[in-house]
Parts: structure tokens; C-alpha cells; sequence
């Protein structure tokens, strides 16, 4: 009989019973509801290996790329690796290789990770300073030789941790790092499906991380990326995107500006709105939804309505943390 | 033994191509849709897939306790009658472009009604 193994402890899964039954029946405090792969509640992943298909039904393709499984739909044939909450990952101190402006209010910080750490690109990794604080920040860059990873990390007003990195860190300073987290990356399932990618602030660091894993892995469809602020200084990157859509045959750029009016390259209006109204119909397309919760919030409804599978709607709503 | 209402309607397979149709009429329904303001909607597709597996006379777990405290909150913000018959519609309008004979959506309206209590709270 297969066996279960979860944080070091090892149960036997008997034949016909669920991989949630067993838990359960071994006393293991794991959420559930309606025991019939609906609720996703009972929603655990294993860290090593490709769960049963039947358990994976109804996940997103990125969650089902990262091992998640519905505990009550799994039945499982061979031992299993399981892990409860993926957050229960340890922090690992790293240093820092470099700080940059990338504009008035945001800064790129770039820094070393472990050699064994995988991540997919536009997935997110906590930063915790020395005093316990702990940010979330996402990962803007392809898996590089040297290791390194890059984060753009805006000022906000009050905010404790970002406002101590723009004045306080510096190159060969140490930090803790966890991760990486998130289901909202690329996966190259049709080479020439449309891409819409959406952002806003600094929303394009995830979509950036997307976007050149997207082109790295010889993605052939038209992408489509907007990013949207108020006004000029609040957007970045536009000569570099400008330029990469200049060269690049399948890629679009759109800044947009919702609070002055725009002259080229710029468009007036909010990045979510323009998207939707250049693309009405998005049956058939994969959709990115990176930045301020409203406008994820908004927009994930918007594309749901204009025909968008909520599979294939993948969205990382920056939630700004109550204590700044 | 004549096939149950679950059985004719299509089972599991009828369940998956109904739900993106009804959930979207949800959505775009003025009357409603209000209610559906910043919920989980990966989530709520699932409850809404649980719903329409009731509703189609399939295996679910629904009690009338659960409906009452699902729902109580949004009884709070106003939902009522109107409401029902208006998701009811939602969902006869799904079966009818699905192409549902009107005598089986006659009967998911028939298995839908008494829950109507429940789900409003009274």
C-alpha cells in the first residue's frame, strides 16, 4: 500500500481512501469542506512529484505545473511526498549585488540567490529584514548564470520596509530571502496563443519576468503589454520596452496615462480599459494581471465577461500591508 | 429505470459547459451582480459549479443550514425575492442557449424552488 509522508511522519493510504480520508483518519489538521473537488479547500501540494490528473482537475495550469492537489481527489497509486502550506518555507540569508534607480520613487535591487533555489519568472519571494519585517516583492528576470534575481521595489509614503531599502541598502549588505510563491508565470502551452498582459506601478516587474520567459521560450503569438500610472513619473522602463517592441516582431507595448493627457508613445486612459477595449473578445487569449488590487480585481472580471476561461486569467494583486 | 434529471441533462459534462455561460450572465446582470462585488471569483466559479451540480439533480452536499449561512450575509445587504427569480432566470437562460428541452429546465427550477427559503433566510 502506498505511503504518505508529510512533515517527516509517515501515514498508509489504504485502497478507495482519499489522500484527504487518510489525513484525517491520522488526525492531521488539514481545512476541507465539501470532499467533492469543488471548494478547494483542502487545496496541498507535493514537493517533488507529478500528483494523479483526477486531483489536478479544475487547478490552474500554473498551480498543476507546481505539484498543488485537491486532497479529497487524490487517490494515489505510489508513495507521495506532501506539503501542507507551501509557506512553511525556511528564509535563507542572501546579499545584495546592487541598488538602482529605475525612476523617481522606484528603485531595482538586485541580489544573489542560493544555487539550488528554481523559481519561474514573475513568481514572488519574501524579503525579511534583520528586525523580522517581511515584504513581498516579484521576481522581473529569467533564470541567469550568476544567479542573481531583480526586484523593483516602489517608496511608498510611511511605507517601514520600502523606504529603509531605498535609503538603507547597499551592495554586499545581507538579507533573508523566501520563495518562491505564486501562480502567475508563464507556461508555454500553445506557442502561438495571443498574450494580454496588464500592469500597473510596479506591477511590471512580474509582467516584465513573464514577458522575457515568454520570448525565451520562443513564444510566437502576439503579446500585448500595457502599463498604466497616473502620469510619466510614475511608469518606467519605456525607452528599454519601446525599443524591445521596435525589435522584437511579436511584442506591443502601450503606456498608458490615466491622469494627463498623453502624447506618443503614450496613450491616455487606464491601462486596464485600453486593453479591453483593443481586445473585446478574449476567448482565446492568456491574460496577466499584475498591480493595484482595484484594477486586477476590475480588469479579472472585465476579461472574464469578454470571454476569458478564469483558468486562463492569472492575476498577482499587490496588496499594499496595513502597516506599510 | 428511466435515467434521473442528472443523467438526462448531461451529468459532470453538462455541469462544466453550463457554468462559464451562467456565472457570466451572473456577472453581467445589473440586478445582481452587485452582490458578487470583490469575491474570490476562482472560488466562487467553484460554488457555482457546486450549485448548478444541485441543481441539475447531481450528487452535492448541500443542507439547508449551509444555504441559510451562506447566504446570510448578503440577506443583510438586501437580497430577496426578486434576486432569486432573477438568478433562476439567469440559469433558464443558460439551459435554453445550451439547447435544454423546456420541460427539464422546468424541472431544475423545480428542484431549485425549495431553497429559496433557505437561501433568503426565511
Amino acid at each position: 500500500m502506498p505511503k504518505l509522508t508529510l512533515n517527516s511522519k509517515t501515514y498508509t493510504q489504504h485502497e478507495g481512501d482519499s489522500v484527504l480520508t487518510t489525513l484525517l483518519a491520522n488526525h492531521v489538521d488539514i481545512p476541507y469542506a465539501c470532499q467533492q473537488g469543488l471548494c478547494q479547500s483542502c487545496l496541498i501540494r507535493s514537493p517533488n512529484q507529478t500528483p494523479p490528473p483526477e486531483s489536478q482537475k479544475w487547478l490552474q495550469e500554473t498551480q498543476r505545473a507546481r505539484n498543488f492537489l485537491l486532497a479529497c481527489q487524490c487517490h494515489p497509486t505510489e508513495d507521495m511526498e506532501l506539503e501542507l502550506d507551501p509557506n512553511e518555507q525556511p528564509f535563507l540569508t542572501v546579499s545584495i549585488v546592487s541598488t538602482k534607480p529605475l525612476s523617481d520613487d522606484i528603485i531595482e535591487l538586485i541580489i544573489k540567490h542560493p544555487d539550488n533555489f528554481d523559481f519561474h519568472p514573475g513568481q514572488f519571494i519574501n524579503l525579511r529584514r534583520h528586525d523580522g519585517l517581511v515584504r513581498s516583492y516579484s521576481i522581473a528576470n529569467c533564470k541567469k548564470t550568476d544567479n542573481t534575481l531583480e526586484l523593483h521595489i516602489r517608496k511608498l509614503s510611511d511605507g517601514k520596509f520600502s523606504e529603509w531599502a531605498h535609503q538603507s541598502l547597499n551592495t554586499g549588505d545581507t538579507i533573508e530571502m523566501q520563495g518562491p510563491f505564486g501562480d502567475c508565470f508563464y507556461i508555454q502551452s500553445d506557442p502561438e496563443q495571443p498574450l494580454l498582459l496588464i500592469g500597473t506601478g510596479t506591477g511590471l516587474a512580474p509582467l516584465a519576468g513573464i514577458l522575457y520567459d515568454a520570448l525565451a521560450q520562443g513564444h510566437t503569438g502576439p503579446i500585448h503589454l500595457y502599463h498604466g500610472s497616473r502620469d510619466q513619473a510614475g511608469l518606467y522602463w519605456v525607452e528599454e520596452l519601446s525599443k524591445l517592441a521596435n525589435t522584437t516582431h511579436n511584442f506591443n507595448y502601450l503606456p498608458c496615462l490615466s491622469g494627463e493627457e498623453a502624447s506618443s508613445p503614450f496613450q491616455s486612459g487606464r491601462a486596464h480599459d485600453e486593453a479591453l477595449s483593443d481586445f473585446p473578445d478574449l476567448k482565446n487569449h492568456q491574460i496577466y494581471l499584475c498591480g493595484h488590487p482595484n484594477m486586477v480585481k476590475e480588469a479579472q472580471r472585465k476579461a472574464y465577461l469578454a470571454g476569458a476561461p478564469l483558468h486562463r486569467i492569472l492575476a498577482d494583486a499587490f496588496t499594499a500591508s496595513d502597516s506599510k | 429505470m428511466s435515467d434521473s434529471l442528472y443523467e438526462k441533462l448531461g451529468g459532470e459534462a453538462a455541469v462544466d459547459a453550463a457554468v462559464d455561460l451562467f456565472y457570466r450572465k451572473v456577472l453581467a446582470d445589473d440586478r445582481i451582480n452587485n452582490f458578487f462585488d470583490g469575491v474570490d471569483m476562482a472560488g466562487q466559479l467553484a460554488k457555482q459549479k457546486a450549485f448548478l451540480t444541485m441543481a441539475f439533480g447531481g450528487p452535492n452536499n448541500y443542507t439547508g443550514a449551509d444555504l441559510r449561512t451562506g447566504h446570510a450575509h448578503l440577506v443583510e445587504r438586501g437580497l430577496n425575492d426578486s434576486h432569486f427569480d432573477a438568478v433562476v432566470e439567469n440559469l433558464g437562460a443558460t439551459l435554453t442557449e445550451l439547447g435544454i428541452s423546456d420541460e427539464l429546465i422546468g424541472e431544475v427550477v423545480a428542484v431549485c424552488e425549495p431553497t429559496r427559503n433557505d437561501i433568503l433566510g426565511k
